[in-house]
């Protein structure tokens, strides 16, 4: 699993990667209230704006970690956005991307190194 | 955090795992790891307590309740000479342009006027009353003392264990309350749309009483966050946000706290700041009107939302001044101001998230039920 600057982890699947928020972003979010994901079959670009996730407290935003195509997105969050609490690093993913350019997931964290980047 | 204050019951904010953040220049807990959503569910179940020490607290003194009550009322268009004696009113500083430039309480302790009003404002609140109460009335800061709010359902029930005399209370009601062996100046209200309680305690005994509220199984410590939805739902202005210097109280649609005495034909009519535009809001209306609004959808309408007649074009005819999630309501709450014309309860209108327009509709304020011990 690697894990982003902006508190997203990913997990290589396949072909597709995984995305999701760490417990770390989750719990410095609060409760969250509302998920808005993008359209499956959207080509996306490392660093756009994505999806939007708004807690009790803020509205914020999740970026596209790397370049590729939404293959799938959690539904289940839009109907339920308290999941993104409950089990953020499991059930409460965001979306599965086909990366276009894999090498991009290099530059991104492992476990350890994010754990002291969080501190 | 450098420079900010904290309050008698900052070791217990911190004890019981509060985040602290700065708000009003005090470190104040913002929430617990209860978290947002629980405490707020929390408080409109059973019973929250709410560490409001940051608030100012002042006593006026005069050669009478009636002197006091005469030269207050040059502050503010409340009937203050008319309150009766252990009674509590909701109250307002105006500015000469009419605005609000803070909003407050008090009440009528017999010899003297004890006025609560907010943590950013208070400096400036007491420079006021100073300039233009005293010498005849001494205009006295309480430094020593906190102020704590327990509300919610159950807060009758877990007080009363305290001191049974506090049942007896009914709304915006004063009373000096022996708790725990100190004296405590105790009103039956606050700031959450539920019954409950305000508490001013010696600084030295805050602590135990909290802790001894907290020990019961149905108190729990709630933040500033929870504060915010709660009072949000509960259709109360948060001072800065759904009221400033610019907002006339009939704009803000608090004609209410405007008794009959002071309006125009009033025995008292005027003779408070900005009587000549708050007047005549009353008489002529007003171009905007603070309403409530509850977005359709799940996506929330945060403060600065533009609102708009269409789903297409058109300029922006309002604008929300305090939006979030509304746990109790189950989904977005928001309030703000639209033009007049779009101000009748159940009016569809638009606001502008990320660039779409959503559909939001004009609610009956409260959003949630009070439930008021009148």
């Amino acid at each position: 699993m690697k894990f982003t600057e902006e508190h997203e982890w990913l997990r290589t699947e396949g072909d597709v990667v995984v995305v999701g928020i760490t417990a770390h972003a989750s719990e410095q979010l609060g409760d969250v209230v509302f998920v808005e994901l993008p359209e499956t079959g959207t080509e996306v670009t490392k660093d756009e704006e994505i999806c939007v996730i708004e807690s009790v407290k803020a509205a914020s935003d999740i970026l596209a970690p790397i370049d590729g195509e939404i293959t799938e997105v959690n539904d289940m969050l839009v109907e339920d956005p308290g999941k993104v609490n409950e089990d953020p690093m499991g059930d409460a993913w965001f979306f599965k991307i086909k990366p276009a350019d894999a090498s991009q997931m290099d530059d991104y964290m492992d476990e350890a190194a994010y754990n002291t980047f969080i501190g | 955090m450098g420079d900010l204050q904290r309050t008698p019951l900052f070791d217990l904010h911190v004890a019981l795992g509060a985040k602290m953040v700065p708000f009003a220049g005090y470190e104040m807990p913002v929430q617990y790891p209860l978290g947002v959503m629980k405490e707020h569910l929390q408080t409109r179940t059973k019973a929250g307590l709410f560490d409001v020490s940051h608030m100012g607290q002042v006593i006026l003194r005069g050669a009478s309740y009636d002197e006091i009550a005469t030269a207050f009322e040059t502050l503010v268009p409340m009937d203050v000479l008319g309150l009766g004696q252990g009674r509590q009113r909701y109250g307002l500083f105006t500015n000469a342009d009419g605005g609000i430039d803070d909003d407050l309480m008090f009440a009528n302790r017999g010899d003297h006027l004890f006025v609560v009003v907010n943590a950013a404002c208070k400096e400036a609140d007491i420079a006021r009353m100073k300039a233009a109460l005293e010498p005849a009335i001494t205009v006295e800061v309480i430094e020593d003392r906190a102020l704590i709010a327990l509300q919610g359902p159950a807060a009758e029930q877990a007080l009363g264990q305290l001191n049974s005399a506090v049942a007896e209370m009914a709304f915006m009601d004063v009373a000096t309350v022996d708790l725990l062996g100190v004296e405590c100046w105790v009103s039956r209200s606050g700031y959450t749309g539920e019954d409950g309680y305000e508490i001013s305690v010696p600084a030295s005994h805050a602590q135990a009483l909290a802790q001894a509220l907290l020990d019961m199984p149905d108190v729990e410590a709630i933040g500033l966050g929870a504060r915010d939805s709660l009072r949000l739902e509960g259709g109360l202005c948060l001072y800065g946000n759904d009221i400033d210097a610019t907002t006339s109280p009939v704009e803000a649609g608090l004609n209410w706290a405007i008794q009959k005495v002071r309006r125009t034909d009033g025995a008292r009519s005027g003779g408070f700041p900005g009587s000549a535009r708050i007047l005549g809001d009353f008489q002529n209306g007003v171009a905007r009107k603070r309403v409530g609004l509850v977005p359709d959808g799940r996506a929330p309408m945060r403060a600065g939302t533009e609102i708009f007649a269409d789903a297409d074009g058109g300029a922006a005819i309002g604008i929300v001044t305090s939006g979030g999630f509304g746990p109790s309501v189950g989904g977005p709450v928001a309030m703000g101001y639209v033009q007049t014309d779009f101000a009748t309860i159940d009016t569809p209108l638009f606001g502008d998230v990320r660039g779409k327009r959503m559909p939001v509709t004009v609610a009956k304020m409260p959003l949630v039920t009070a439930n008021f011990k009148r």
